[in-house]
């Protein structure tokens, strides 16, 4: 932006009407980054913004919003069903895709206003690549700069290994490391980052090491018991070192199938590897998207507020982002027939708007549930901290203040099996804030959301069986007919018989159990 | 900062996922648009479907929660009048009041699974196992049935066909083999002879400038590019198969032909067109319509026009055959026809019939379907009626030939059914 943007002359608005062109994007986006990064401080990657078309946008889409992707066809589904809800007009194409690689990418599409380009840029190319270069989760579990390689180096794989094995036999393996995806993350211990050239070299490497590891644990558990050197030493005490030296128990199912499943190949093992890191770069995404797509809200509100007092953009253009702006924070009430749950963005984003104000003009009520950061003047330092340091869980249960659980009217309901009605067991009043805070927090808990599954043993001595177990917490057991489904999908990679018990876990006694049987 | 204009990308990235997706749901899909195509109008034919498969077979499962049993919480907004210790009756089906703080996952996946066809996707799934019958017979049409095709190289050739990079490759080849000396062989000597020049080594610069003119010779003798080097692309007129095919759409317009009988003719005329289409490059239509006598009349005539008068279909039958010898030489043209008729004739016209259908025309059509439409009263009384005359008449030719074929059709959800039995690849014929 020129400097004397204050001048009042007809060309200080840095455009005006509808149409959108490059240099105007150039401008806006100057104009932009001057308040993203000199006002509120924010921090970014480097940005690419690269315009495409809406059936390009629906391509995006289909590939879980990757730029490139192995084939597979339940992509070809999910781009099935998009377009048919788009064609339909049942839903419109989200604005923009935005990408978390450095440089960060956002696609912004070409149908949109010019308006509506600045609003995107101001959410995808600031708010999203600030959260995604600070937040501690994106920090520790993605590798920005490394994940497009790696996506070249899958989608190559795959495809070599379609040319090599075809395209059946590589798409059993992808639909069942698919089935197990959501159980293919580490979640306590950070992973290494990726590097292409490891990654290949590994790849290498790893048809002869790891071969060679994991028949050395067959052979020594069975030798072991053959040899018969101690014959008073329990069964039991075997199967403990067994379970020892395999890790058990292990939660990270895909991560487990790729070390020791005995029946596989190498390929297929790449195969499970894939998926397994794909499903880890995603993790964060699934735990932040409250405080994401809360922090890519915020800032393209606020950016748009300045842009507007400074008068750099019409008041029409103005208008027409905060129509946008509180359609997309819209949140229907629970007896609404749109109300779908709580919507991540009006909830963040009214949260983040709370904060601020809690920072700069706080109420006695403040100063009592939030008395490190009521009145301290600095709103946007406040947030930045939040957006570094919090998951959503952490986040609700840190932030949320009794206004908004007032201005939202958030009460609890208790579902029991076999009462016969619903019952309010917290409202928006003195002794409900807490309670309500608390199950919020737990409901963005990640952990408690999907079922808690892990392998629990493996029957080495006899007939190699895996068992595994779900943790039951509150009477709620898996869903059957997808259970069964997900063991068969198992099945196929571990080629032996499996058990799967499900476990209260208050009671540790078996509820219900599911087998699949050997495949040989 | 970069802005990158990604528009002019080749789209379809996911052709290549979709096309996987449907050869895996490939058996609902079909079924599926089976139960569309009762529903559909022939007029849109251009236009993809819209359909719905179970989700079986393409299911994505996943360890998920059941939705229901156990002890849950929800944390719901839009409290107006609930305080703490009220009961709520449980919704019906356990949606939306007490079911709205679990995600939309808990609920389970969608029962059925809906997406649109593209036209291609459509038509191919649609004819795909239909078969034209005796596609074999195809005629070359002298005019434009070559074509310029790339056949190796020449040594002689315009100018504009001249390959360079073959022509060079022959060059240094040769250039290589003959000892051609390089231009810094010929730079080094003559350094070398300056310097014995400067040396004043008389002796050594005479030897050099001997070398030198050797080379220079050489040189001279060994171009740099020869015409044995030259090369020329090739090009060859191979045939090209270029099949048409003409489509006569025969049909009785006299006043016992209702709309409705019209619109089922209609159907079935569209049908075979779209389907001629796909297999030939080139279709004619003609339309031949008649009463107690015939005349080729264009499309919208032949639909839309009403006439009076008694029925002889042998007029159609000759007109046909007088339009064949006029324009459309069988050695040339692949020739199908397509009857519709309510089945009236005049009852002695039916040897005429016969004879002209079995003794002419027959052996130069590729196909002859006749449907005969409208027999509601036949269908409705529960068992048949007398055959018509017409019924009567084809149903011994088409004991004689194998390319002819008849089939009642009643009403318009019937067309497509009956347009799969009649180019079924297998067809088997009475």
């Amino acid at each position: 932006m020129p400097a004397d943007g204050g001048i009042a002359t007809p060309e200080r608005y840095l455009f005006e009407g509808p149409e959108w062109d490059f240099e105007k994007l150039r401008r806006v986006y100057g104009a932009i980054e001057e308040i993203a990064l000199g006002e509120m401080g924010l921090d970014v990657y480097p940005n690419q913004i690269e315009v495409i078309t809406s059936e390009q946008m629906l391509d995006a889409y289909a590939s879980i919003g990757l730029p490139l992707m192995y084939r597979h066809w339940s992509f070809g589904k999910r781009f099935a069903r998009e377009e048919a809800l788009y064609r339909h007009g049942l839903q419109g194409l989200a604005y923009e895709i935005v990408i978390n690689s450095s440089p960060c990418i956002s696609y912004i599409m070409e149908e949109n206003s010019m308006t509506m380009q600045s609003l995107v840029i101001a959410h995808a190319a600031f708010g999203h690549n600030h959260f995604f270069k600070n937040n501690y989760l994106f920090r520790q579990w993605t590798d920005a700069t490394g994940i497009l390689d790696y996506l070249t180096f899958a989608r190559d794989f795959v495809a070599h290994a379609e040319e090599s094995h075809g395209v059946e036999a590589v798409e059993r393996v992808v639909d069942a490391a698919h089935a197990l995806m959501n159980h293919g993350v580490h979640r306590y211990d950070r992973p290494a980052k990726l590097n292409l050239e490891e990654e290949r070299k590994r790849e290498e490497e790893r048809r002869r090491h790891f071969e060679a590891s994991y028949d050395d644990i067959w052979r020594t558990a069975i030798i072991g018991e053959k040899r018969g050197e101690e014959p008073g030493q329990s069964k039991e005490k075997q199967r403990a070192e067994t379970r020892r030296k395999l890790g058990l128990p292990e939660e990270n199912l895909l991560y487990f199938l790729e070390k020791r499943a005995p029946q596989l190949e190498p390929w297929q093992r790449e195969l499970v590897r894939i998926v397994r890191h794909i499903s880890q770069y995603f993790y964060p995404q699934k735990q932040t998207r409250l405080l994401n797509e809360g922090c890519a809200t915020f800032v393209h509100y606020e950016v748009l507020t300045r842009l507007h007092e400074k008068g750099l953009i019409t008041d029409g253009a103005f208008l027409e982002a905060l129509h946008s702006h509180t359609s997309v924070v819209f949140q229907p009430e629970f007896d609404d027939r749109r109300y779908s749950g709580i919507n991540p963005y009006a909830l963040g984003f009214a949260m983040m708007c709370d904060i601020k104000r809690i920072c700069l003009e706080p109420e006695d009520e403040d100063r009592e549930w939030f008395p490190e950061i009521a009145g301290n003047g600095d709103p946007y330092g406040t947030l930045r901290h939040a957006w570094a340091n919090y998951r959503d869980e952490s986040f609700v249960l840190q932030y949320l203040s009794p206004r908004l659980i007032r201005q939202f009217r958030l009460f609890k309901v208790l579902d029991e099996e076999g009462s016969d009605a619903l019952v309010v067991g917290a409202i928006h009043d003195e002794r409900g804030y807490r309670e309500i805070r608390r199950s919020l927090a737990r409901y963005y808990d990640l952990a408690r959301h999907d079922p808690d599954i892990q392998i629990r043993d493996v029957d080495l001595q006899g007939d190699r069986c895996l068992v595994l177990s779900h943790a039951v917490h509150d009477g709620i057991l898996l869903d059957e007919p997808s259970a069964k489904a997900v063991l068969d999908h198992l099945g196929e990679l571990w080629r032996y018989g499996i058990r799967l018990e499900e476990i209260d876990a208050a009671s540790d006694r078996v509820i219900k159990t599911h087998e699949v049987t050997a495949r040989l | 900062m970069n802005i990158i204009d990604r528009r002019p990308n080749p789209k379809g990235k996911s052709l290549a996922n979709r096309q996987r997706f449907i050869d895996r749901a490939r058996g609902e899909v079909k079924k599926a648009l089976v139960d569309a195509l009762k529903r559909r109008k022939v007029g849109e034919t251009d236009g993809g479907e819209k359909i719905s498969i179970p989700n079986r077979g393409i299911a994505e499962p996943v360890f998920r929660r059941s939705a229901h049993g156990g002890k849950r919480d929800y944390i719901v907004p839009g409290n107006k009048k609930y305080v703490v210790g009220d009961r709520i009756e449980r919704p019906p089906t356990g949606e939306s009041g007490g079911r709205g703080g679990a995600s939309p996952e808990d609920g389970g996946e969608q029962d059925a699974f809906e997406f649109v066809l593209s036209k291609d996707e459509f038509l191919n799934l649609f004819f795909e196992d239909l078969e034209l019958p005796d596609l074999v017979k195809t005629r070359l049409k002298e005019t434009e049935a070559t074509q310029l095709a790339r056949a190796g190289y020449t040594v002689a050739g315009t100018p504009a066909n001249l390959n360079l990079v073959r022509t060079m490759r022959n060059s240094l080849a040769r250039r290589i083999s003959l000892h051609r000396p390089r231009p810094h062989e010929i730079a080094a000597l003559e350094r070398q002879i300056d310097a014995a020049l400067a040396a004043d080594d008389a002796e050594s610069a005479a030897q050099g400038r001997l070398d030198l003119e050797m080379l220079q010779r050489r040189a001279r003798r060994v171009g740099f590019l020869d015409p044995v080097d030259v090369r020329y692309n090739r090009f060859e007129r191979v045939p090209k198969p270029n099949t048409q095919a003409v489509m006569f759409c025969l049909m009785d317009v006299s006043g016992s032909m209702t709309e409705a009988m019209k619109d089922l003719a209609k159907r079935f005329f569209l049908l075979l067109h779209v389907f001629l289409t796909r297999r030939y490059k080139h279709v004619d239509i003609v339309f031949i319509r008649h009463t107690s006598n015939a005349q080729e009349v264009d499309e919208d005539t032949f639909f839309h026009s009403r006439e009076t008068g008694g029925t002889i279909v042998s007029t159609a039958l000759e007109e046909m055959l007088k339009v064949v010898r006029e324009r459309y030489s069988p050695d040339n043209w692949n020739i199908y026809a397509a009857q519709a008729s309510d089945g009236d004739n005049y009852t002695e016209d039916s040897d005429r019939c016969s004879q002209l259908l079995g003794g002419e025309i027959l052996p130069l059509t590729q196909y002859f379907a006749y449907i005969e439409v409208g027999a509601e009263a036949t269908l409705r009384h529960g068992f048949p009626s007398p055959p018509t005359d017409l019924w009567r008449t084809y149903s011994q030719i088409a004991e004689q030939h194998r390319n002819f074929a008849m089939r009642k059709v009643a009403d318009q959800t019937q067309i497509f059914p009956v347009f799969h039995e009649l180019f079924a690849k297998q067809r088997e014929h009475a």
